[in-house]
């Protein structure tokens, strides 16, 4: 029998480490995190009284250490971590009294977000989608300002209407309203992926209105304000200047996060309206007894509409895509929505990812949730 | 009358094959050429007229139904409207067809004792058939409706179109119908009655061309974004290549290899052959009878697929 083979890490144990012998693991080309199967093992090295790994994976402890090999300053931690997954995380630093949070050195890749950045373990098999670059066969569309003055809000909303290659105004077209428009454009690429998918004939030609909120934890929490913005002023103005279908099954509503909370209390406002719906890592929060919830005094309004959905839920919209991250708390939340959504006769289609509350997973879930919410004529062309 | 010659061929995109067909039925005068399917793009048809060597006369059905439409108002609205109400009821279908193939799929995955599996399975495909022979039954009644309520021929600009296209094929010898997007290529077809102008010409098609002109359109591809998608009756097609489903591209588009769902197809649709056009294949066709079959792939009742032999396959 073959004895299992050892990790790179075990190997550097077994040969008696010394600093020169860290040095010459560090400069053997190796990828950091070391990915071995489905073995981590995370490095951090440099001056230190300790390290702590910090990463982003919910249900497990969150501050495992890394440990120190002796008379180096090299330390490292082992994980078995899921095929295919990614997990952000950052090393805490221990320096005397100061602790640091920091992005790893020796890993370039990130997860970036309007907060910031972590660093990203990719694991075994996880590859960015070829469909999330730019593909040089694909005619490109082109976004266009768009400013438009909310009576409901009491201000400008200002945001970019894509419209598709070869867009032609006597074609209708269907349309999808994107929340956070701003950041899916700027942190997952989304105009790159329209015009991919759509050349891939895997979406039809569609425009695409990405909006922004300056008050997006407000507005986006169930507000009454934004659904009357996004259905009674919004669409009109857009119907007034593109050709757009009108019909439900052609209007579409899209978001992350909040936005996916601001999509989904918005098609409930307005029943049978938004055809279609596309949830990212929706924060569905909700308590089963009692009003007060975890994740503080923000999501009071967010709990408060998806109590008041989960005790009686209604179809809202026909077509709805939900995805999450299996390693974001609200994994919980959107799996507890599925079914309620599925009773009510809505279409559903439910996809986890082994991934984070992040762009990157909401990029990557873009062409299943884009293609089922918007069929492209894939089915329809044999060339 | 002899029955037409219909020749089926696989995709002419890359590597084209019509001419050797062309040249084969002893063609040389000219060929009317249909490239509606390309929407758009149907006057982006130099490589086509080159290997045919200049004896194309392209009928501009996509650009005679825009002006069509764009002239008679009343029309493109009726139109429009039905192909509203043909969207809706693709929708119905494909949601009671997708339960369908979940409850054949997952009987299929049962234990039982075999007599009463065969029966189930019997009855899985029984209830898919009935469930197409419905929607077929459907879009022909939608079809109905729209002529009994918009009398087609009152459109002077349609019946100088028509009049125009019927003037162009009675200089040709044959008819060419090229692929694209099924659905708008059917559409025009039916508006301009290409089927009755055809008379006893010979016709050549290929991919969305072979299927539009067959009597039953059905809609696949195995890898769709969602994973593999069921495969769905569209319409009746012209009928001109009767007995027979085309599925273009096979080895792109089908799960070859995955038994049960060969079976199913080929099951499903029966009597019909379920033939798969790769590049370069072709079968000739007059009436029923399925001649010099080159490349052409049979999708057989028991999952298996191989190389049509008219023989063996034509039960």
């Amino acid at each position: 029998m073959t004895p299992p083979r050892q990790t790179a890490i075990q190997e550097l144990l077994a040969s008696d480490p010394n600093p020169a012998k860290v040095q010459a693991f560090l400069a053997s080309g190796k990828r950091f995190p070391i990915v071995e199967g489905s073995s981590v093992t995370f490095i951090w090295y440099g001056q230190a009284d300790g390290v702590t790994l910090r990463h982003w994976i919910y249900g497990l402890e969150s501050d495992s250490a890394l440990v120190r090999v002796q008379g180096t300053d090299l330390f490292y931690l082992t994980a078995e971590i899921p095929k295919a997954s990614r997990v952000e995380y950052k090393f805490e630093v221990h320096r005397g009294s100061t602790n640091q949070w920091i992005e790893d050195p020796l890993n370039p890749n990130r997860a970036r977000d309007p907060f910031g950045a972590n660093s990203v373990l990719q694991g075994e098999g996880y590859e960015i989608p070829t469909w999330t670059h730019r593909d040089p066969l694909a005619r490109e569309g082109t976004l266009e300002p768009f400013a438009i003055h909310s009576k409901s809000l009491g201000a400008r909303r200002t945001g970019s209407v894509y419209l598709p290659a070869r867009f032609r105004k006597t074609r209708l077209y269907p349309l999808l309203v994107v929340h956070d428009g701003g950041d899916y454009l700027k942190y997952t690429g989304m105009k790159a992926i329209l015009d991919n998918l759509i050349h891939r004939l895997e979406i039809p030609d569609v425009i695409v209105a990405f909006t922004d909120s300056p008050d997006r934890l407000r507005e986006y929490a169930n507000d009454e304000r934004h659904a009357r913005f996004l259905t009674e002023e919004l669409v009109p103005d857009l119907a007034a200047r593109y050709p757009i279908h009108d019909r439900p099954q052609a209007r579409g509503l899209m978001g992350a996060s909040f936005g996916a909370v601001a999509s989904f209390s918005t098609a409930y406002r307005y029943p049978g309206f938004w055809g279609r719906l596309l949830l990212q890592s929706g924060s569905f929060a909700f308590t089963d007894i009692g009003k007060r919830n975890r994740r503080g005094p923000l999501f009071d309004r967010v709990v408060e509409f998806v109590n008041q959905y989960r005790s009686e839920p209604i179809a809202v919209s026909e077509r709805v895509f939900v995805s999450c991250g299996v390693y974001e708390s609200l994994i919980y939340e959107n799996r507890s929505m599925v079914p309620l959504l599925d009773a009510t006769g809505m279409q559903v289609r439910f996809v986890e990812a082994r991934d984070g509350h992040n762009w990157e997973n909401w990029r990557d879930r873009q062409r299943e949730g884009l293609s089922w919410v918007f069929p492209g004529p894939l089915m329809f062309v044999y060339e | 009358m002899p029955p037409r010659t219909v020749v089926l061929l696989g995709p002419q995109r890359f590597d084209p094959s019509l001419r050797e067909s062309v040249t084969k039925l002893g063609i040389t005068g000219r060929i009317a050429v249909i490239t509606a399917g390309w929407q758009e793009r149907e006057a982006e048809d130099e490589e086509l007229s080159e290997h045919l060597s200049g004896r194309t006369v392209n009928l501009r059905l996509h650009e005679r139904a825009a002006e069509v439409f764009r002239v008679d108002q009343e029309l493109k609205a009726a139109h429009r409207e039905r192909q509203e109400v043909l969207r809706h009821r693709q929708d119905f279908y494909r949601i009671r067809l997708e339960h369908h193939l979940d409850a054949e799929h997952v009987i299929r995955q049962r234990s039982a004792p075999d007599d009463i599996l065969a029966d189930e399975a019997h009855a899985s495909i029984d209830a898919i058939r009935s469930l197409d022979a419905w929607h077929l039954a459907q879009c022909a009644r939608v079809r109905k409706d729209f002529h009994a309520r918009c009398d087609v021929a009152e459109s002077p600009i349609l019946a100088q179109h028509r009049h125009e296209v019927a003037a162009a094929i009675k200089e040709c010898e044959a008819v060419a119908i090229a692929g694209g997007h099924v659905a708008s290529l059917m559409n025009r077809l039916s508006l301009f009655q290409i089927g009755k102008l055809v008379g006893p010409r010979a016709v050549f098609a290929w991919s969305a061309g072979a299927m539009a002109i067959s009597e039953r359109v059905v809609l696949f591809h195995d890898d769709p974004p969602q994973g593999p998608g069921a495969s769905e009756v569209l319409d009746e097609g012209l009928g001109l290549a009767p007995g027979v489903v085309v599925f273009p591209e096979p080895e792109e588009r089908l799960h070859l290899d995955h038994k049960s769902r060969i079976e199913l197809l080929a099951r499903r649709f029966a009597p019909a052959l379920c033939l798969g056009f790769p590049p370069r294949s072709r079968v000739i066709m007059k009436g029923t009878r399925l001649s010099a079959p080159q490349g052409v792939i049979c999708l057989r009742r028991d999952g298996s697929h191989g190389v049509f032999d008219p023989k063996k396959d034509n039960a």
